[in-house]
C-alpha cells in the first residue's frame, strides 16, 4: 500500500461512507426544512446557526486551548456594535461582518495578555471584568449605544423571490457551515494541535518549541473573531441593539453551550448552541428559571457526562455500532 | 564563534548555580559535552540533576553561570527558542499530551519544522502534514510503536508513554537530547531495551545525549563519560568505572541507602 495515499485518506475530513451518508442526510434536511417548517422554527434555526459560530469559537479557546474565559458578552457586544455602526454608515454587509470579527479579535488579543501569566479562576475573573467593562462603557456612552432609543441596524439581504425568512436562514446556514468546516480543519492542523498541547501540558508544549505567547493570543484572537461575527449577525437579525442585550447572562449562555455541547468538540458546539436556544423555548412561561435550568444542567453534565452532548452521542453511536452484541 | 578552551564543545556549562529559598540546587557546576557524546549525570535524589536540565532547557533561570550551546549563550531564552536551537528533552515525571494519540504527540514534536501557514490550517491543505508524517512514521518504526499509533496516550502503559516522550523529543531532530531518568520505573526487560535504544539513538541520529540516571549499573553501561553530582556540586567526573569507584560517589550513594 502506498503510504502517501494512505495518509491522504487518513487526513480527509470524512473518512467513512456511513458518516458521509448521515452528514449528507442531515444537510439535505436542513436545506429542505424552511419549505416545510413554520416560520418561527426557521427563525430559531437561524438563531442556532448564529450561536453555533460563536460557540465553536469559544470552544476553541476553552475546550481546545484550555483557557477559561468569561468575556463572551464583551466580544459579542463589540462585534454587534461594530457591525451596527458600520452598517448604518453604509458599509456593505460582508465587509461590516468581517470588521465585526476583526474588531472583536483585536480586543481578544488584548484580553489574552493576562492569560500569559494567569490561569484558571484568575483568568476567569480578568475576562469577566472585561465583559463588565464593555457593558458599562456602552451603557454610559450614548454616542456608542445610541442612547435610550438604542441603535437600529439596517437590514441587508435583498428580496430574491423566496420568502425573506428562508433567504435569511439560507445565508446563516451557509455561513455556519463555512465556519464549521474551517473549524474542523483548524483543529486537525498544526495550530489545533498546538492549542491542545497548551491545554494538556503547557511546559511540555514550550519544550517542544510551541511559542506559548503566540498560540495563546492566537486562540484568544480567533475565538473572539468568531464571537464578534456572532455579534454582527445577531445585530443584523434583530435589527436593533441596546447594552442590556450583552449582560453576564449572555456570557453564561455561551459558556453553557460550550460545556453542555462538550469541551473540545466541534459538533458538540453546534448541539450546545441548539440546547441553550431551545431550552428557553420549552420554559418560555418561566423565563426567570432559565439560569436555574442552565445551572442544574451544567451540574448534571459535569457529574455524569463530562464530555457533554458530544460524548453522549459517541456512546450512543458505539452502542449501535456493536448492536446486537451490546 | 565564541570559544572558551581549545576544541569546540557542543554544550559548555560553567559555574552554573541556582537556589530555591536557601537550598542550593546547583552550586557552581561545570560541564562539557562533545558532539555525539553520551554523558550520564548521576547522583542521589535531590542532588540537582533535574534542576540542571531545567536550566539548560530554559524552564529555570540560573542565578549564576554560563550555558553555551554551539558557542552561543542560552541564558534568558524561552524554552521554545531553546528547542528551536536544537535541544530536545524528556521529563522525569512524564509530560505528555495525554488526550492526544501517540501519533499526534509525535507530530507535535515536528512543530518547529512545520511551515506554518494559517490559511492552510483553515483550508485543510495537507502538503506539510504529509511531509512530517513520514518523519514521524520512521520514529514509530524505530521505537516500535506501531501497535499504539492511534491510541490515546493516557491509555498507554507506562513503558510506552516513556517511549512516546523520547519519540516526541526525537521528532524535533535535536542536536542534543536531554533524557531525565529514561529508565526509572520500567520493568527489568524494558530497562534493557531502553539502555540499548539510547545507544542506538546516537548511532542512528548522530546526536549527543545528556542523560540523567539514578541507577548506577545501567547508567554506566550506556555512557561514554560520567559526572556525579551531590548537593548541587560536581563530585566526580571521568569514565564510568572511574566515577563509580570514586570514594565520594560511593559515600553519597551509601549515605542515601
Ligand atoms: N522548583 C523548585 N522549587 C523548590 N525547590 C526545588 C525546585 N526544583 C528543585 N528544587 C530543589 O532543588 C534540589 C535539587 O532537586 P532536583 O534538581 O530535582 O534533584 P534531582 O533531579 O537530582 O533528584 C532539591 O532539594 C529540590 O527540592
Ligand atoms: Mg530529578
Amino acid at each position: 500500500m502506498d503510504l502517501i495515499e494512505s495518509y491522504r485518506e487518513e487526513l480527509k475530513l470524512i473518512r467513512k461512507r456511513g458518516t458521509a451518508f448521515w452528514v449528507g442526510l442531515l444537510l439535505g434536511a436542513l436545506i429542505l426544512l424552511p419549505w416545510v417548517a413554520s416560520e418561527y422554527f426557521v427563525y430559531l434555526l437561524t438563531l442556532i446557526a448564529i450561536y453555533a459560530i460563536g460557540t465553536m469559537g469559544q470552544n476553541l479557546l476553552i475546550g481546545y486551548t484550555g483557557q477559561i474565559s468569561f468575556g463572551q458578552a464583551g466580544f459579542l457586544a463589540i462585534g454587534a456594535y461594530t457591525f451596527g455602526h458600520l452598517a448604518r454608515a453604509g458599509v456593505p454587509m460582508l465587509l461590516a461582518l468581517l470588521a465585526a470579527g476583526v474588531a472583536a479579535g483585536l480586543f481578544g488579543i488584548v484580553v489574552g495578555f493576562p492569560s500569559l501569566r494567569l490561569k484558571g479562576p484568575y483568568l476567569a475573573i480578568v475576562t469577566l471584568g472585561f465583559g463588565i467593562a464593555v457593558y458599562q462603557i456602552l451603557a454610559n456612552s450614548e454616542l456608542l449605544s445610541g442612547g435610550r432609543m438604542g441603535l437600529s441596524v439596517p437590514k441587508f439581504l435583498p428580496e430574491i423571490g423566496i420568502p425573506r425568512a428562508t433567504a435569511v436562514y439560507y445565508f446563516h446556514f451557509l455561513l455556519a457551515l463555512a465556519f464549521t468546516l474551517a473549524t474542523y480543519n483548524l483543529v486537525a492542523s498544526y495550530m489545533g494541535r498546538a492549542f491542545v498541547a497548551i491545554r494538556d501540558n503547557d511546559i511540555a508544549a514550550e519544550a517542544i518549541g510551541v511559542n506559548l505567547t503566540r498560540y495563546k493570543l492566537l486562540a484568544f484572537a480567533i475565538s473572539s473573531f468568531y464571537t464578534g461575527v456572532q455579534g454582527g449577525l445577531y445585530a443584523q437579525l434583530i435589527g436593533y441593539l441596546e447594552p442590556n442585550m450583552f449582560t453576564f447572562m449572555e456570557t453564561i449562555t455561551i459558556f453553557v453551550a460550550v460545556i453542555i455541547g462538550g469541551l473540545a468538540s466541534v459538533e458538540g458546539s453546534i448541539m450546545g448552541a441548539a440546547f441553550v436556544l431551545l431550552v428557553p423555548q420549552v420554559f418560555s412561561g418561566y423565563k426567570e428559571f432559565i439560569p436555574v435550568v442552565f445551572g442544574i444542567t451544567i451540574f448534571i453534565v459535569l457529574i455524569f457526562e463530562p464530555l457533554g452532548l458530544s460524548g453522549r452521542w459517541l456512546k450512543i453511536r458505539l452502542y449501535w455500532k456493536n448492536w446486537p452484541f451490546r | 564563534m565564541n570559544k572558551s578552551g581549545g576544541s569546540k564543545a557542543l554544550l559548555e556549562i560553567e559555574d552554573l548555580s541556582i537556589s530555591f529559598g536557601g537550598i542550593m540546587a546547583l552550586a557552581g557546576v561545570d560541564l562539557r559535552l562533545e558532539e555525539q557524546e553520551i554523558l550520564t549525570v548521576i547522583g542521589p535524589n535531590g542532588s540537582g540533576k533535574t534542576s540542571m536540565f531545567n536550566c539548560i532547557s530554559g524552564v529555570y533561570r540560573p542565578n549564576r553561570g554560563k550555558i553555551l550551546f554551539e558557542g552561543e549563550s542560552l541564558l534568558g531564552l524561552s524554552p521554545d527558542r531553546i528547542a528551536r536551537r536544537g535541544i530536545g528533552r524528556t521529563f522525569q515525571n512524564l509530560r505528555l499530551f495525554l488526550h492526544m494519540t501517540v501519533l499526534e504527540n509525535l507530530l507535535l514534536g515536528r512543530h518547529v519544522h512545520f511551515r506554518k501557514n494559517p490559511f492552510h490550517a483553515f483550508m485543510r491543505i495537507k502538503r506539510e502534514e504529509i511531509r512530517h508524517r513520514e518523519v514521524v512514521e520512521e520514529i514509530i518504526d524505530f521505537l516500535d510503536l506501531h501497535a499504539y499509533r492511534k491510541a490515546r496516550v493516557a491509555d498507554c502503559p507506562y513503558g510506552i508513554q516513556k517511549k512516546v516522550e523520547i519519540g516526541r523529543a526525537l521528532a524535533l531532530e535535536p542536536k542534543l537530547l536531554l533524557l531525565d531518568e529514561p529508565i526509572s520505573g520500567l520493568t527489568a526487560e524494558e530497562k534493557e531495551e531502553a539502555a540499548y535504544r539510547i545507544g542506538e539513538i546516537r548511532g542512528r541520529y548522530r546526536i549527543a545525549v545528556l542523560l540523567v540516571e539514578h541507577d548506577l549499573r545501567i547508567a554506566s553501561r550506556v555512557a561514554d563519560r560520567m559526572v556525579a553530582l551531590d548537593y548541587g556540586r560536581k563530585i566526580a567526573e571521568g569514565t564510568p568505572q572511574e566515577v563509580q569507584s570514586h570514594p565520594e560517589v560511593i559515600r553519597a550513594y551509601v549515605g542515601e541507602e
